[in-house]
């Protein structure tokens, strides 16, 4: 479960250290890559493990498109810009949850008997549940991609350059407007990818993003802003003492303690764990 | 000091006063209790909105858990009347005292965060809030409280026969609120808060106290947002954790400012008046099927006003009047 929310955290971190906005539609982003993948469940029995690439590749063109359309005119915003992004995002999110509500109702479905629901693997006499390990390494795997790209192609260095200097790229001949929407389209593609493992395994209905978002905010801020290798980390925080809190605490409490180790973490350490500056 | 700006404040006051006096007669005129009840939320969302603003705003620490003042006003005022008889308006000052002094105790560790950091702490302390009133049982912990009618009076704080009550104290509740804001605006604290605002750092050399006037500005914006969730629970007369503490409650709070102008005097108003009518009717006449067709709209409407008018409505009016200024 860490790894996951590492998963949906690295696409919001990744966004932020890019371009210094928070995107509060994630959530949202989350909930769509579960309905896309549960459609594609129902209505053309493409198994989770299959569309997990087709929900990626909707959210990335979602994503992308997202910022072409708002996020770039917010970033216009010559007076509070923290605000209007905000805002902006916001708005966005409860459209889309509005349209989920409109063209999906508010039913909670399930994505039954997939390759993966419900069973379970031995691992060394300990039982885990497939969906969750399978999730796991695939989010590993999306995390190693990311890095590879990242460090290892001409966009991924155009990503970083402009993370750098927005400035300065131009002068180079980047074009900003194009890294930044490539940078919302992998976010998206994260998050993307996540959805569709986690529609294994939990209900999907309107609101599911909403409870995952605040918690990806607290793990890129537990992780520290910017840093994509924060968020992972923070991500298998938050999944460890999620984990740990429900041992103690009554379930209806567990977040209490990602909460609380949120607090405690910026409390000593203002920047988050691994953010610079 | 020039005296434009005396000018300018003093018309401010005229205005204000003007309006709430209009304010005042039309619920007279008005006798629609559907209408009665949109105008009631409307001034009390500009009075939240308006608290928000002295913190958020003016100081410039954006907050998005709020709704942790709200909701404490709230359930203080219900805990105490329904447990223990206490009238409201005890509840309320109770309420809001508790609130300052939280936000306070709370301001301690997090005004050390800057930005984002910040933001998410609040948002993080309110939904920690959340789930501990949602858990605890003596306080009706997920179902809420039911707040049994006693009476119909002003010292009962309950009106079963007329929402004019309602509206009269929301009225004065936005007065005071924004007559607050109007007063610190012009005082030692409004130049440091927008000191602090402007470059915290800039602000400490001068010899600002920028901790101080931080948890100056969290006390007095909790107060009164406490306030208004006491008065929110005697009006609905039902509150439950997720209504009155929700991070929704947060944003919608927030909302008016930054739709009216954020950091400005008319902003929260403004937003309000125009944003709490639209919500209360495109949730009625479009949202009655649960379809999601108001959550649509009321979405599209927040992302392209953010867009369009990223300082806010009352830019619209500055923008004229400076050009009046110069033909």
């Amino acid at each position: 479960m860490g790894l996951l929310y590492g998963l949906i955290a690295v696409g919001l971190a990744l966004i932020f250290g890019l371009m210094d906005v928070v995107n509060f539609a994630h959530g949202e982003f989350l909930m769509l890559a579960m309905y896309v993948t549960f459609f594609l469940f129902t209505f053309f029995a493409i198994d989770p493990l299959l569309s997990a690439p087709l929900a990626a590749a909707a959210l990335f063109v979602l994503g992308a498109a997202v910022y072409l359309v708002i996020v770039r005119f917010a970033m216009r915003a010559k007076a509070n810009v923290g605000m209007v992004q905000i805002f902006a995002t916001f708005g966005l999110a409860i459209v889309m949850r509005g349209l989920a509500q409109l063209f999906f109702t508010a039913d909670y479905r399930s994505v039954p008997n997939s390759w993966l629901g419900g069973k379970t693997v031995s691992v060394a006499g300990i039982f885990l549940p497939q969906p969750q390990l399978f999730g796991a390494l695939v989010a590993i795997a999306a995390f190693g991609g990311l890095y590879l790209f990242i460090n290892r192609t001409d966009f991924g260095r155009a990503l970083e350059a402009t993370r750098e200097d927005p400035g300065a790229v131009a002068l180079v001949g980047i074009d900003k407007n194009r890294v930044f929407a490539l940078g919302w389209g992998l976010g998206g593609a994260l998050v993307g990818l996540a959805g569709a493992i986690m529609a294994t395994f939990f209900y999907i209905y309107p609101d599911v993003g909403a409870s995952f978002a605040l918690i990806a905010y607290v793990t890129v801020a537990l992780g520290g802003f910017g840093s994509v290798f924060g968020a992972f980390a923070g991500g298998i925080i938050v999944g460890l003492v999620e984990a740990t809190t429900a041992l103690i605490l009554p379930p209806s409490l567990k977040s209490v303690g990602i909460y609380a180790v949120y607090l405690l973490v910026v409390f000593i350490r203002p920047r988050g764990l691994f953010g610079s500056m | 000091m020039d005296t434009n700006f005396v000018e300018r404040r003093r018309r401010d006051l005229i205005t204000a006063a003007g309006l709430a006096a209009v304010a005042a007669i039309v619920p007279l005129f008005v006798k629609d209790v559907y209408v009665q009840n949109i105008m009631v939320l409307t001034l009390m969302y500009a009075a939240l909105s308006q608290s928000w603003n002295i913190l958020s705003g003016y100081c410039g620490q954006i907050s998005l858990g709020h709704a942790l003042y709200f909701g404490l006003g709230a359930y203080t005022t219900a805990l105490l009347f329904t447990k223990f008889g206490v009238l409201p308006w005890f509840g309320m000052i109770a309420g809001g005292l508790i609130s300052a002094v939280i936000a306070m105790a709370l301001g301690y560790p997090c005004f050390r965060l800057g930005g984002h950091y910040f933001a998410i702490a609040t948002i993080v302390i309110a939904e920690i809030g959340l789930l501990l009133i949602q858990n605890w049982d003596w306080a009706g912990a997920a179902l809420g409280i039911d707040i049994p009618v006693r009476g119909d009076s002003w010292l009962k704080f309950q009106f079963t026969r007329s929402k004019l009550p309602y509206f009269y104290f929301a009225l004065a509740l936005a007065c005071i609120a924004w007559f607050v804001t109007w007063w610190l605006e012009d005082s030692k604290w409004g130049y440091w808060w927008r000191a602090v605002k402007d470059n915290p750092q800039a602000a400490e050399s001068l010899g600002v106290v920028v901790f101080n006037s931080k948890m100056g500005a969290a006390a007095v914006s909790a107060f009164l947002v406490a306030v208004g969730g006491s008065f929110y629970a005697q009006f609905v007369s039902y509150i439950d954790p997720g209504s009155v503490m929700g991070f929704q409650f947060s944003l919608l709070m927030a909302l008016p400012a930054v739709l009216g102008g954020i950091g400005t005097l008319w902003g929260p108003l403004l937003g309000a008046v125009i944003l709490i009518p639209l919500t209360e009717l495109t949730r009625s006449y479009i949202g009655g099927s649960g379809r999601g067709v108001d959550l649509i709209v009321y979405g599209t409407l927040i992302v392209l006003i953010s867009l369009a008018l990223p300082q806010g409505l009352v830019s619209l009016f500055s923008r004229s009047k400076a050009k009046g200024a110069t033909r």
